[in-house]
């Protein structure tokens, strides 16, 4: 009985072993980079993470297939090295000794690519399915491009300012213009000017008319010429 | 009754608000562009801190000379470029009115470079910002091709910005981007200089300060960046034989004359609005030695950064290798690190030598990434723009950094505007009664229309013919004739007596050699082997070309015969109206001769204007 046993088990071991080698047919190379991605917060890669691997797999094509046939033990993993890289297969419980097509495997996981990469906290760069490629996300465009908000702010700063000092030159020009045609009004009307010393009015004063103080002309002489 | 004081004679001349506003104008005048981009990568190329020494040489001898000469004949004659050269001559009227062309020219062009500096300026606001990632092809398969075979930085400065055609003669089509953004900066040049010297000597106090902070900020940072001090031992360990080849003497006399904006007109104007009794040989040297500094100042942050984008580069590319390697011999990550990356590959090599070879890793050099030396627009929007995506917080940098090219150009077009404005004040076909708003604006308005073609796809091409020939070759003849003119019409007693009289004492020994031997035999040389090198090989532009087989190397193609017959108008017509107005002096001259009763025009002097 027990060699029987023995002789089951060592038969499928080495099935197993047929079936999940690197290059073989429908096995795909998985690699990891935790520390790249996690950095002091990596986890190590030990039989526990490897569990999960295989539920995660398995959960896809469940998912995927919507036939609820699929186990854990039907994924095999292989060459499991200390990059941390693998090879895996999923085996088809109800045809033995086989393994599912590689096309479904892809299809499967490219559909639950995002909960695989969430469950070992990593993404598509750093969970790497080397035969399974993703697909890219369309880039992020806002309604209005930034660029053209900004140039509008900038425009009508500029606007704003020339519109202001043209309008202020044109009431300068104009002040200036009424101020000389007041001056042109008063000097015909004769009328005194604004020039005033200590009170009086120079125009007032005739000059020529006044009296040279004899003192001061006196002493005249008296002072250094500069 | 007091005395009254003195008061010099109005004559209705506008001035500067304060002398720190003339300076600070002339400063950022003479302060560009060229400062930040050229001057670091001419003392990368020739040998770091030993291109100092041919440097400050030519500034000695060349530069400060040059400046002292025009800020004092603009301050005496207190006149633009134009009236300031007939008066001293009328043969020499052919030297204002080239300097006025040149000035034209170049406020075509060089507000077109500020258009992209804008564009670059307001994409700087997006996250992430637009030049670091490659937008995505057609059928959402993969990443643009052409910005995949090149960069994500290449890609935005060819294709989104300049969308440059494969040809100088393709000219493609208006780009409304561009045309908007030089729309908005010819609009911000009108808006500084609405009303002459009034209105940019509020703005200057802006534009030429702002872009010391930001330097200042860039070099905090930049000394910090990892890999900075690299670049920085790159840039300044002397090499003292490269100072063998005369390339590097040329090189040098031609930075400074085109670095102090001399023979432009724009500096005769701004110092024709200071009070006559200015001290004009002090503003020289502070001005020349402020350029100077600003130069060794800039280069500063701009080799940290430099150091940092190479010493990134060098560790991309060892980490690439480092990848392929632990992917391909499933080793553990972080077994290999950079420190040992070598001794790595050479144990590997040994044991595993097909596998390696298989690989083909990347030869991973420090020194070759330093060495990718690049001077003008693509050193300030792909290299730099590159830099500041790996800095964090890239955004601010972004807008820092534009904000500052910005300020350094919008200072210069202030020069080149007045260049261009002053005389055209004082030429009589301009009536007194056109308030001076309307002709700033008409001014505008034209130059804008016609920039338009450097909007066109192959605009930059044209930014770059004009560049080359409309302001270097032009700019040393008509420096070369205003030494000479002076020097030999005018007479350096006279022109003496005239700065004594302004700054208050004789313009020693050094001046006078200099203006009278040094500077013009300088200015010929430099003339002379600046049109050797030019004709010796056939003029050929680098061609973007994304259908080229060696793309994203850019295509050497040659000039056609018509752009070519383009540039040697563009450097010969300001030169030829030297001679033109001298002749036609001189044939005016001698039809009068034959009327004996024309009485000699009164010799002019600097005093005869205030006493």
């Amino acid at each position: 009985m027990l060699r029987v046993l023995l002789l089951t088990l060592s038969v499928v071991a080495i099935a197993h072993a047929e079936l999940c080698k690197p290059d073989a047919q429908n096995a795909f190379k998985v690699r990891l980079s935790i520390k790249t991605a996690l950095g002091d917060n990596a986890y190590a890669w030990d039989a526990n993470e490897e569990y999960l691997f295989k539920a995660m797999v398995a959960f896809a094509m469940r998912r995927y297939s919507s036939k609820n046939t699929t186990q854990i033990s039907n994924v095999l993993l292989c060459n499991v090295t200390d990059r941390v890289s693998f090879w895996f297969v999923v085996t088809d419980s109800s045809k033995n000794v086989t393994t599912v097509p590689g096309s479904e495997v892809e299809a499967a996981i490219r559909m639950n690519r995002n909960r695989i990469n969430s469950a070992f906290l990593l993404s598509d760069k750093t969970l790497q399915f080397l035969k399974i490629t993703s697909t890219l996300s369309p880039p992020v465009e806002p309604s209005t491009p930034v660029w053209l908000i900004v140039f509008g702010v900038v425009l009508c700063l500029t606007v704003a300012g020339i519109v202001f000092l043209v309008v202020t030159g044109i009431q300068q020009r104009k002040k200036k213009n009424k101020e000389s045609t007041e001056r042109e009004n008063l000097e015909e009307k004769g009328e005194v000017t604004v020039t005033v010393e200590n009170g009086i009015p120079c125009e007032t004063l005739d000059l020529k008319a006044g009296h040279i103080n004899g003192v001061f002309a006196a002493d005249d002489e008296r002072f250094t010429s500069l | 009754l007091s005395v009254l004081p003195e008061t010099p004679k109005e004559d209705g001349r506008p001035k500067w608000d304060n002398k720190f506003q003339y300076i600070l104008s002339c400063i950022g005048f003479a302060v560009g562009l060229g400062n930040v981009w050229r001057f670091p990568y001419l003392c990368q190329i020739h040998g770091g801190g030993a291109f100092l020494i041919p440097y400050f040489i030519a500034l000695l001898f060349e530069g400060i000379p040059l400046l002292h000469l025009e800020l004092a004949l603009g301050q005496c004659l207190r006149k633009g470029s134009i009236g300031a050269w007939n008066t001293i001559s009328p043969y020499l009227g052919g030297v204002g009115v080239g300097s006025w062309m040149v000035s034209v020219l170049v406020s075509l062009y060089y507000n077109t470079v500020l258009a992209w500096v804008m564009w670059y300026f307001i994409n700087s606001f997006q996250e992430p910002l637009p030049w670091s990632v490659c937008p995505l092809n057609e059928n959402r398969t993969g990443l643009n091709e052409e910005c995949y075979k090149s960069t994500a930085v290449n890609y935005f400065w060819y294709r989104k910005t300049l969308n440059i055609t494969a040809d100088v003669t393709e000219s493609g089509t208006l780009q409304w981007w561009l045309v908007l953004c030089l729309a908005t900066c010819w609009a911000i040049v009108y808006l500084c200089t609405i009303r002459g010297i009034e209105t940019t000597g509020k703005a200057i106090y802006v534009t030429a300060l702002f872009p010391y902070l930001v330097l200042t900020i860039f070099l905090i940072h930049g000394l910090s960046l990892p890999g900075a001090t690299d670049g920085l031992a790159y840039l300044f360990t002397p090499n003292m034989n490269t100072l063998k080849n005369p390339r590097v003497w040329l090189d040098a006399a031609t930075q400074i004359f085109f670095s102090l904006s001399l023979a432009f007109g724009g500096l005769i104007a701004f110092s024709s609005y200071n009070p006559p009794k200015n001290d004009c040989e002090k503003d020289a040297v502070t001005v020349a030695i402020v350029n100077s500094m600003t130069s060794l100042y800039a280069s500063i942050p701009v080799f940290s950064v430099l150091g940092f984008k190479a010493t990134t580069g060098y560790w991309d590319c060892l980490d690439r290798n480092i990848i392929s390697i632990i992917n391909e011999f499933d080793l553990a990550e972080e077994s290999i690190m950079r420190q040992n990356y070598t001794a790595w590959v050479s144990f590997l090599n040994s044991s595993y030598p097909e596998k390696i070879a298989g690989l083909k890793l990347k030869s991973c050099d420090l020194q070759e990434f330093l060495d990718q030396g690049v001077s003008g627009t693509g050193l300030a929007f792909i290299i730099f723009t590159q830099a500041i995506i790996l800095m964090p917080g890239s955004q601010a940098w972004a807008i820092l950094f534009f904000i500052m090219l910005f300020s350094l150009g919008l200072s210069s077009m202030f020069g080149n505007i007045e260049g261009v404005f002053t005389p055209l004040l004082e030429l009589r076909i301009v009536s007194k009664s056109i308030p001076k708003e309307l002709l700033s604006g008409i001014i505008c308005l034209i130059c804008f229309l016609i920039a338009l073609c450097f909007t066109l796809g192959s605009g930059s091409y044209w930014i770059d013919i004009f560049d080359s020939y409309a302001s270097s070759l032009p700019l040393l003849v008509i420096a070369f004739f205003e030494v000479i003119g002076v020097a030999y019409v005018y007479k350096i007693k006279r022109f003496s007596k005239d700065v004594k009289w302004m700054t208050g004492r004789k313009p020693n020994l050094y001046w006078q050699i200099s203006w009278r031997f040094i500077s013009p035999l300088l200015l010929l040389i430099v003339f002379v082997a600046f049109v050797t090198l030019q004709i010796q090989k056939p003029p050929s532009y680098a061609a973007w070309n994304p259908k080229y087989e060696g793309f994203p190397t850019k295509e050497e193609k040659v000039y056609p015969p018509w752009v070519l017959a383009i540039c040697v108008l563009l450097a010969v017509l300001p030169c030829v109206f030297v001679p033109l107005v001298a002749l036609f002096h001189l044939i005016k001259r001698t039809r009068r001769g034959k009327d004996p009763s024309f009485a000699q025009p009164e010799v002019f002097s600097c005093q005869g204007t205030s006493s």
